[in-house]
């Protein structure tokens, strides 16, 4: 009966969003912009319902309501009840059900809270939203239904693949989903501005705090991803250039670059058709991903979905959303007035350098991910593209990007001469220079691109700061400390790859028990290896005590990596064990017994790895700080507006 | 400068832009896509040593051999024409047996022996290396045949 209320509520929503769409379409045609109440509470109701359909599956999950098809082939009663919420959208289905919940709530929140933009780019926003949503609903009803029956139930679930049966998966979907939900409502709001043809500053401020918000969220989401990537899979790396972690990269490339270009449009009213063909970009990765990931056209590790039928449905959703998009850009485009003018040395330019720059770096990322399956497609050859290709064509980019950095946020806006900056930026270019050359000295074996990102980031991270030189602290904007947050957490984060990718070391090999391993000054000794058991699975779980190398009385850690068996599905999986110092991690995995007793072991010593995903959470907290200086902004704004203009 | 040049060269840079990271993907696809081989194809078509390169097919029973340093680890990959010898340094995936199906990248080097950076496995009933699902299907009743001679 409950699940049945579940696709109620879920049809219920896919009506209203019809609804939704012709009212908007009517009322605009017509000119009834009193229809536009009408809209906003159809808006908000769809938001209500969708949301309580997921809310419905959620229960379910936790029920373990074994008549639903979905739960009884991906949950199972034993399982720990973190698993069994979070296994709700650890599937196809309820993954899409997350994704549209979120993407009907946020239309209900533009619905209530957009005050800035005029009626008709409201009207005109909601309504791209509710064709968008419709779209996805027809997807879920028609092809993913999740509240399918199942008859008759059977006595226990299939269960969830254990590599997803870890915390990490209750909050790496739903991140990464509350990002790409974000870029299509900036693409709904970039098209209402096209359809009512009020692209200005105003949709751009309506606008930035949704791309802020989704780029917030897929920094997070990447970051979580990487680091679970990182422990999950044993496998000591914490990027590989999957094609499922590129369709999350590609829409944050494109989202970084919207945020510049938005803010540009928002405080200059310049690179408007810029800033909306962005938006277009931004959602078209989104779409992009999402086809990725869900119709199973790939096999890689997260790839879990394998439905030819689905794939075709988003891929159609995709073209009629982007292709419409477009025709309607170029249709739209040359009536868009010219924003206003500036030099090439300006803020703006610097901008425009560095949404240049990112977008080769996501067509070479785009490329790389794709060419595999044109390859089989067109010329049935079967080609695998990894991450040689892709730290090759992308480093150069973004070691140049790391460059525009130490001096772009030095430019002011409209025109400026680098003479100006010019010593503020020696200091970064003196810095790295530094530590290039005395890198190459100490440690020539050091692969380069390494040596030169380690060279780049320890200038940048000194360069992040200098917008700040000679200004009154406490009377600095905020979106000032945010962007230098920002920058710094990028220049955290290239350290952390950098020592990483040049300086680990690691041991391989096999040993007795009571063996000790030496690596980089840490003595790691084998003590046992003992059967354990937890609620779904058992393990061969080894101790290793490390300890110091130097030290006269050694306090030993210990490490317990695992080899566990999981009953359902049945499935081995290896569990790395980590020990954390403030200069980096020692990672240990637990091998295969060999027939003459010995266990193999591996291990690195990661310098300074943590870093990595430090910096993934500064350059977040950057953005954050962005979106609260825009609230705080606003809020003392619409104080002054009883006496200003609206837009005063 | 007027309001429309500005446009246009913006337009022209971005597309300038966007032209030299195609062109450097292309060369570095060019260099550094790994073909998918088996053994068979292996064998025919001339492939430098140190050229990264795929090689997937089925582990031959009773060719897994672990050296005596107990982490390097040689087997046979064949498909139904041809074998190829294969070396791994690492923990082998858990789903790695004779007999099961397996992707290898990596290269070969001067002697003709495949030295492998990393291997896939079956994971798992679901989970077929990508590259296997059209080899298992042709070749299933003479892989078979040979495994059982």
């Amino acid at each position: 009966m409950i699940a049945e209320l579940g696709l109620i509520a879920l049809w219920l929503a896919f009506a209203l969003a019809f609804l939704q769409f012709t009212a908007s379409l009517f009322s605009l045609k017509d000119n009834r912009l009193d229809l536009i109440k009408l809209i906003k509470a159809v808006a908000i109701m769809q938001g209500i319902l969708c949301m309580t359909s997921f809310l419905i599956l959620i229960l379910l999950f936790l029920k373990t309501d074994l008549s639903v098809l979905l739960v009884a082939k991906n949950s199972h009663l034993d399982k720990p009840w973190i698993f069994k919420f979070a296994g709700t959208w650890g599937n196809h289905e309820g993954s899409m059900l997350l994704w549209v919940s979120v993407m009907a709530m946020s239309g209900s929140a533009i619905a209530f809270f957009e005050k800035r933009l005029d009626e008709r780019s409201y009207i005109a926003t909601l309504m791209v939203q509710a064709f968008v949503s419709i779209g996805f609903y027809a997807f879920l009803i028609f092809s993913s239904n999740p509240f399918e029956r199942l008859s008759p139930a059977p006595i226990e679930g299939a269960g969830l693949n254990p590599l997803l049966q870890d915390i990490g998966l209750a909050f790496h979907p739903p991140t990464l989903y509350l990002g790409y939900v974000g870029l299509s409502i900036a693409f709904s709001f970039a098209i209402g501005g096209l359809i009512s043809g009020q692209i200005n500053s105003a949709l751009a401020r309506a606008m930035r705090p949704w791309v802020l918000l989704s780029w917030i969220f897929l920094t997070l989401g990447i970051a979580a991803g990487s680091y679970w990537a990182y422990y999950e899979l044993g496998w000591g790396g914490w990027w590989f250039w999957d094609p499922v972690e590129n369709a999350s990269l590609m829409p944050w490339i494109a989202a970084t670059a919207l945020l510049h270009s938005i803010a540009v449009m928002a405080t200059r009213d310049a690179l408007r058709s810029w800033t909306i063909i962005l938006a277009l970009v931004g959602f078209a990765m989104s779409m992009a991903g999402t086809f990725l990931v869900r119709s199973g056209i790939l096999t890689s590790v997260h790839a879990f979905a394998v439905d030819p039928e689905r794939g075709a449905f988003i891929l159609g959703l995709m073209v009629i959303n982007i292709s419409g998009a477009l025709i309607l850009y170029a249709l739209r485009m040359n009536q868009v007035k010219q924003g206003k003018i500036f030099q090439i040395t300006s803020r703006e330019g610097s901008i425009v350098a560095n949404n240049i720059i990112l977008v080769s770096i996501l067509a070479i990322v785009f490329m790389g991910t794709l060419f595999p399956l044109f390859a089989e497609g067109l010329a049935d050859e079967k080609i695998s593209v990894g991450p040689p290709y892709f730290n090759k064509a992308t480093l150069p980019f973004v070691f140049l990007l790391m460059i525009l950095l130490w001096a772009g946020p030095l430019l002011r806006w409209r025109k400026d001469n680098l003479g100006r900056i010019g010593k503020k930026t020696l200091v970064s270019a003196v810095i790295a220079v530094a530590i290039l050359v005395i890198t190459i000295i100490l440690s020539p074996q050091t692969p380069i691109f390494s040596t030169i990102a380690l060279a780049l980031a320890a200038a940048l991270a000194v360069a992040s700061f200098m917008p700040l030189i000679g200004r009154n602290l406490l009377r600095t904007p905020m979106p000032v400390y945010a962007m230098v947050v920002a920058h710094f957490g990028i220049a955290v984060s290239a350290f952390g790859m950098a020592a990483e990718s040049g300086y680990s070391t690691q041991l391989l090999r096999s040993v007795e028990i009571g063996e000790t391993s030496e690596i980089a000054g840490w003595d790691v000794k084998l003590s046992n290896v003992s059967p354990s058991i937890g609620e779904n699975w058992v393990a061969m779980q080894a101790q290793l005590s490390v300890s110091k190398t130097k030290e006269r009385n050694p306090k030993a850690v210990i490490l317990n990596p695992e080899q566990r068996l999981f009953f359902k599905p049945q499935q081995e999986t290896s569990e790395a064990a980590l020990m954390t110092r403030w200069n980096g991690q020692l990672y240990a995995v637990l091998g295969k017994q060999n027939d003459d007793g010995r266990w193999q072991i591996r291990l690195w010593w990661k310098p300074f790895v943590t870093f990595i995903w430090y910096g993934g959470v500064i350059i977040a907290l950057g953005g954050l700080l962005a979106l609260l200086g825009r609230i705080k902004r606003r809020k003392t704004k619409s104080s002054k507006a009883i006496t200003g203009g609206r837009y005063a | 400068m007027k309001p429309k040049h500005q446009r246009l060269l913006l337009a022209l840079l971005a597309v300038a832009g966007l032209i030299a990271a195609t062109l450097i993907a292309i060369s570095a696809l060019s260099d550094e896509a790994s073909y998918f081989y088996t053994p068979t194809t292996l064998e025919k078509e001339e492939v430098k040593p140190g050229q990264a390169i795929r090689l997937g097919g089925q582990v031959k029973v009773g060719s897994i051999n672990i050296a005596d340093d107990g982490v390097t680890t040689n087997f046979i990959v064949q498909d139904s024409g041809a074998e190829q010898d294969v070396i791994f340094k690492g923990v082998t995936p858990n789903l790695f047996v004779e007999g099961s199906g397996v992707v290898a990248d990596g290269r070969l080097d001067d002697n003709g022996l495949f030295v492998a950076d990393n291997l896939l496995a079956k994971h798992d009933e679901n989970y077929v290396p990508r590259e296997l699902q059209d080899v298992d299907l042709n070749n299933r009743d003479t892989l078979e045949k040979s495994v059982v001679q």
